[in-house]
């Protein structure tokens, strides 16, 4: 290890301290695209293992992981050398995953078995394995970490896992093929988007955790037909002000007010829009378009799509190293 | 549509949540009838033992995986019978209580048994039999069709041909009913399209081209000589449901031109090489369980037991018509592998779905293709519109 943080020191030195990387997945091109977050140049392009998808960093940014859906296993990148340092025991076919705020474990859906299996990140080692519905894929933490929330494509189900004894105490039906799993920073509430449904559900948590469906929010797009309309990444900022919806192939982003829940509107990315990561500090929103091979950048104040950046082949995932 | 469903879902999650609704024991067959057949021309097409026995089996797995969180559990029993045994199987399977039956049959025996189970207040779901009539005059009130009609599939093919800007069509089909039947598709999707039909030529059935008999001997000297001195056409639309010849019309031809419908390009539900709109995980899980490629009547076959979980999931009933109506309702709706929703037709019965455009080796196109619009769902440009619907059964 000592070498590597030696390496670390002088990578960090040459490119200056505390620049902001977007690490991006290219699920067909087995890449992940380093992209700066200051100047938005493209720095780095570097394996990823075979058809990377879910990615996400440690909490101090030092570590990435990667889910290398056909390897079946999570690959662990140095966020500074970018050299693969080892990888942890996933399950088969890993396709989104979520860390633990204190950056063990990791929460993986295994997308072909019907699993959210979990990772201790620095034993090496699964802890559980929880049978949850057909296809699982969106996963959420909540803030207080008590829950984990996986939701499944074929089952239209949100699970809530109970993370003290990895059993699943809530099933929430949502529309066709849910996505993504968001929660609201203060808990209170949750967002599961159904791409095929076309709807993002809007579920309130109470104080126990427990889920109360409250409303589905629909969209709506003048000369674009509704079959289009496809929700899959949702991002809420901090304060809950807003909730972003990538719409896939209808390659916008809705912007949704978090007070009125209405859609108040639609900022034109690129082709088939899929995940979202924002900047520390909330100030960009960066989406990956599978379609166009590249990533956009959202100017969250103005609600303004304001550069695109190419990347590589049929960019999945989106993390983003924090301040 | 959405306050229609709140209660529905609100009764649902309070089981999910809370368990206090009604378990139920959902138990389905599948009953495939047996025909005495020909090899087809393609060892590709061969038959396995188990088709769309193998599709309900994942089905099962899926819709219990489901289940599980609910309460439900799913069994699904499958038959295969001879034609003159079918009846007698499906009596078996009422009298045991089953309600919800697949049939893989074709049309004469589809019929026959649906009246058979309609009699028992039992749903069928067609997963074979692609005529029109079915969804039309014969259409039955407890038959949905999971097939698509060759109405849409020649709609499919159409609305390629007229996106591609091929509008001169040379169709060639085949002497045998079937064969002149999907060849009467193409002449309404030509109609409805705006594509010429510059000539027709019908290429009989005498036997003897199939690969046991070194078909491609005989073809390869009688379909050029077949294909001579033809009107000026863009693609040869290949009308051949029975199957023995339009396989060997791509390099056979006189006039080089695509050809499409039975050959070339074909109009299918599903192919085990596609793989967007998350098939992928869909195919794998197909052929971890069974040890082989997915054909349509599998699909079918998955897709029917499918709608049947979603409607148990949704209204939480394992009565037949609560089940009937909420799937022929605006509420109902599934993912079906097809990047939007499947949902049916409340007029005759039918499913409405996208139609793969398939090579023999990638998913070249789908229909319907951009650009054809319909104030329902584009779907609806694919196959038999409520207005010209003659099926009065649903009413």
């Amino acid at each position: 290890m000592k070498h590597l943080m030696l390496s670390a020191a002088l990578c960090m030195a040459a490119t200056g301290a505390f620049a902001g990387k977007a690490f991006v997945s290219n699920e067909r091109g087995n890449t992940i695209t380093v992209v700066d977050t200051e100047t938005w140049e493209v720095i780095e392009e570097f394996s990823g293992g075979n058809r990377p998808r879910g990615i996400t960093l440690s909490p101090d940014g030092a570590l990435l992981y990667v889910c290398a859906s056909d390897d079946d296993t999570v690959r662990v990148f140095d966020t500074e050398t970018y050299e693969e340092l080892y990888t942890l025991p996933s399950g088969p076919d890993p396709e989104l995953f979520v860390i633990h705020p204190s950056g063990s474990p990791l929460y993986i859906a295994n997308e072909d078995d019907n699993l959210v299996t979990v990772t201790d990140t620095e034993a090496h080692t699964i802890l559980a394995e929880v049978p949850v519905g057909v296809e699982p894929e969106g996963m959420a933490i909540s803030p207080d970490s008590k829950w984990v929330v996986n939701t499944s494509e074929t089952t239209n189900m949100a699970h809530f896992i109970d993370t003290s004894d990895y059993q699943i105490k809530h099933n929430i039906l949502v529309d066709q093929r849910p996505r993504y799993a968001e929660y609201l920073s203060d808990g209170s509430r949750l967002f599961v988007s159904s791409e095929i449904g076309g709807t993002v559900s809007v579920i309130d948590v109470a104080e126990d955790g427990t889920p109360t469906l409250k409303q589905k929010i629909g969209f709506e797009v003048p000369g674009v037909l509704p079959e289009w309309l496809q929700p899959v990444g949702v991002k809420a900022k901090s304060d809950g002000s807003r909730i972003f919806v990538a719409l896939g192939p209808a390659n916008r982003v809705a912007v949704i007010d978090g007070e009125s829940l209405e859609v108040v509107d639609y900022i034109m990315v690129g082709q088939r829009v899929w995940q979202m990561a924002f900047t520390p500090g909330e100030e960009y929103l960066v989406t990956t378009n599978g379609n166009s091979n590249d990533i956009t950048v959202i100017d969250v104040a103005a609600e303004k799509a304001i550069k695109s950046i190419q990347v590589g082949q049929q960019p999945w995932g989106v993390a983003i190293t924090p301040d | 549509m959405l306050t229609s469903l709140a209660p529905l879902i609100a009764a649902v999650f309070l089981f999910a949540s809370g368990g206090i609704a009604q378990a139920l024991d959902i138990r389905a067959a599948v009953l495939r009838v047996d025909y005495p057949e020909l090899l087809p021309i393609s060892r590709y097409d061969l038959r396995p033992d188990d088709l769309a026995f193998a599709g309900a089996a994942l089905a099962d797995e899926d819709n219990a995986t489901t289940g599980r969180f609910l309460g439900h559990t799913y069994e699904t029993v499958s038959v295969a019978a001879a034609p003159e045994e079918a009846e007698e199987a499906l009596a078996e399977l009422l009298a045991d209580g089953i309600r919800y039956v697949v049939i893989d049959a074709k049309a004469p025996e589809l019929l026959a048994l649906s009246d058979r189970a309609a009699e028992a207040e039992a749903l069928v779901f067609n997963a074979r039999a692609p005529e029109v009539a079915l969804r039309g005059e014969e259409c039955r009130a407890n038959l949905l069709h999971i097939a698509p009609s060759v109405a849409m599939q020649a709609d499919a093919v159409a609305q390629f041909a007229i996106w591609k800007q091929w509008k001169r069509w040379l169709l060639v089909s085949g002497s045998n009913p079937e064969d002149r039947a999907l060849a009467e598709a193409y002449r309404r999707a030509a109609r409805k399209f705006g594509a010429t039909i510059v000539e027709e030529r019908e290429f009989e059935d005498t036997g003897g081209t199939r690969r046991t008999d070194s078909g491609h001997v005989l073809v390869q000297r009688q379909l050029p000589t077949f294909m001579q001195r033809t009107e000026p056409h863009d693609v040869v639309i290949a009308a051949d449901a029975s199957d023995y010849f339009a396989a060997y019309l791509p390099y056979h031809l006189w006039t080089p031109r695509p050809v499409m419908g039975s050959a070339g390009l074909r109009p299918v539900a599903i192919h085990a090489a596609h793989e967007a709109w998350g098939a992928t995980q869909f195919q794998n899980r197909f052929e971890e369980l069974t040890q082989r490629h997915i054909q349509e009547e599998d699909y079918n076959a998955w897709l029917a037991l499918r709608v049947l979980g979603e409607a148990v999931t949704r209204t939480s009933s394992d009565d037949p018509q609560t089940l009937e109506d909420y799937i022929l309702s605006d509420a109902f709706e599934l993912a079906a592998f097809k990047g939007q929703k499947v949902t049916f037709r409340a007029w005759n019965g039918q499913l409405r779905q996208p139609i793969l455009l398939y090579d023999d080796r990638i998913t070249v196109s789908v229909s319907p293709q951009e650009g054809f619009l319909h104030q329902r769902s584009p779907l609806d440009t694919l196959g038999l519109d409520e207005p010209e619907s003659a099926c009065t059964a649903f009413q």
